[in-house]
């Protein structure tokens, strides 16, 4: 089962997050807006810290908890695909390139869209929750 | 370097050089599989070329009519382009012919299938109505809640206007969303042909 995604930018804005199961905890909007900086600067020093010599990181992908697992996934061009599921959900890193798939379709090629900021589009909504029920969501 | 990965190293800058070679201007017009353009590629043009008329417009409109004219200087060249095409091509002198043509032929060059449907206005006696279910053009388009009246195929209007007017049928041609159960893209292309081609039908009869 896949709860939530956020779709961070390269600066550590949120610019996008949804739910897709009824009955989970909700932050407020600002809190929301703290988790992705927090976790944009944990990224960054994840990134940069690595215990083996002359290796580049590619920073933090996983983040494992008994209820929850938060998979991450940053593109080459610094935005940073976040979603968070069920442990037992198999599968996400697919799950997450299809996301981007999505994302570069409908709101990349969306010429109402500023690049960086928040996604209000409505194709990319009806397309992302047809992907979540596709997979299990 | 292994001899197979050397051979498709230089076939590839082999086909680099032909490309090159034949430049668009030279290249045979009537050969056009494999010459398609990615839908990408035409989604990321049309983007930039909405975001350029944007800043130089006041108002739905104008937006409009700026598309609209973007699209009649593609059509003015796309109906002798695809009429030299046609084999055995006539000259349409009837209305429903050149309606055909554009529904049909038109349709595929730009879309690679034919629109989805073709209607005669049961109001007015000068309107006819082309339908696409799923437009190509605005596949990727989400236009917000305050240009909610802009319909992007006004483009693809401006293409059927240079063409009926290229055909000697003067017409105005708009586009219209019309959302149907299933199809919520739909868009209707509206002619509203000018009065002396009815007067000509008559005629022609």
């Amino acid at each position: 089962m896949i709860y939530s995604l956020y779709i961070i930018s390269k600066a550590g804005g949120l610019m996008y997050q949804k739910d897709f199961n009824e009955g989970l905890a909700h932050l407020t909007a600002n809190e929301y807006l703290v988790f992705a900086g927090t976790f944009h600067g944990v990224h960054a020093i994840t990134s940069k810290i690595s215990p083996v010599r002359n290796s580049t990181s590619s920073g933090l992908e996983v983040l494992e908890a008994d209820s929850f697992k938060l998979y991450c996934f940053q593109t080459l061009t610094g935005t940073k695909f976040l979603i968070i599921a069920d442990p037992t959900h198999a599968n996400i890193d697919l799950v997450l390139r299809r996301t981007y798939d999505v994302y570069s379709d409908y709101v990349m090629k969306n010429p109402f869209y500023t690049p960086e900021m928040p996604i209000r589009s409505e194709l990319f909504d009806v397309n992302i929750v047809k992907l979540i029920k596709q997979v299990g969501g | 370097m292994s001899q197979a990965s050397r051979a498709s190293v230089m076939s590839s800058a082999t086909d680099i050089r032909s490309i090159k070679r034949v430049s668009i201007v030279d290249r045979n017009l009537n050969k056009t599989r494999g010459l398609e353009v990615g839908i990408g590629a035409f989604a990321f043009l049309f983007s930039e070329m909405l975001q350029y008329a944007q800043k130089r417009v006041h108002g739905i409109q104008d937006l409009e009519r700026k598309l609209n004219d973007f699209g009649y200087r593609v059509g003015t060249r796309l109906l002798e382009l695809t009429v030299w095409r046609e084999k055995n091509n006539k000259r349409e002198t009837r209305v429903l012919g050149i309606l055909y043509f554009i529904h049909t032929t038109v349709w595929k060059t730009l879309f690679g299938k034919q629109a989805d449907s073709l209607e005669k206005s049961t109001e007015h006696e000068d309107e006819y109505m082309i339908s696409d279910n799923d437009p190509l053009i605005s596949k990727y388009i989400s236009v917000p809640k305050e240009l909610s009246q802009l319909n992007c195929n006004a483009f693809l209007a401006g293409i059927v206007e240079a063409i009926l007017d290229g055909a000697q049928f003067p017409s105005r041609v708009t586009a219209h969303s019309l959302p149907q159960d299933g199809f919520p893209l739909r868009t209707t292309i509206l002619i509203q042909l000018d009065k002396e081609i009815l007067q000509r039908e008559e005629q022609l009869k």
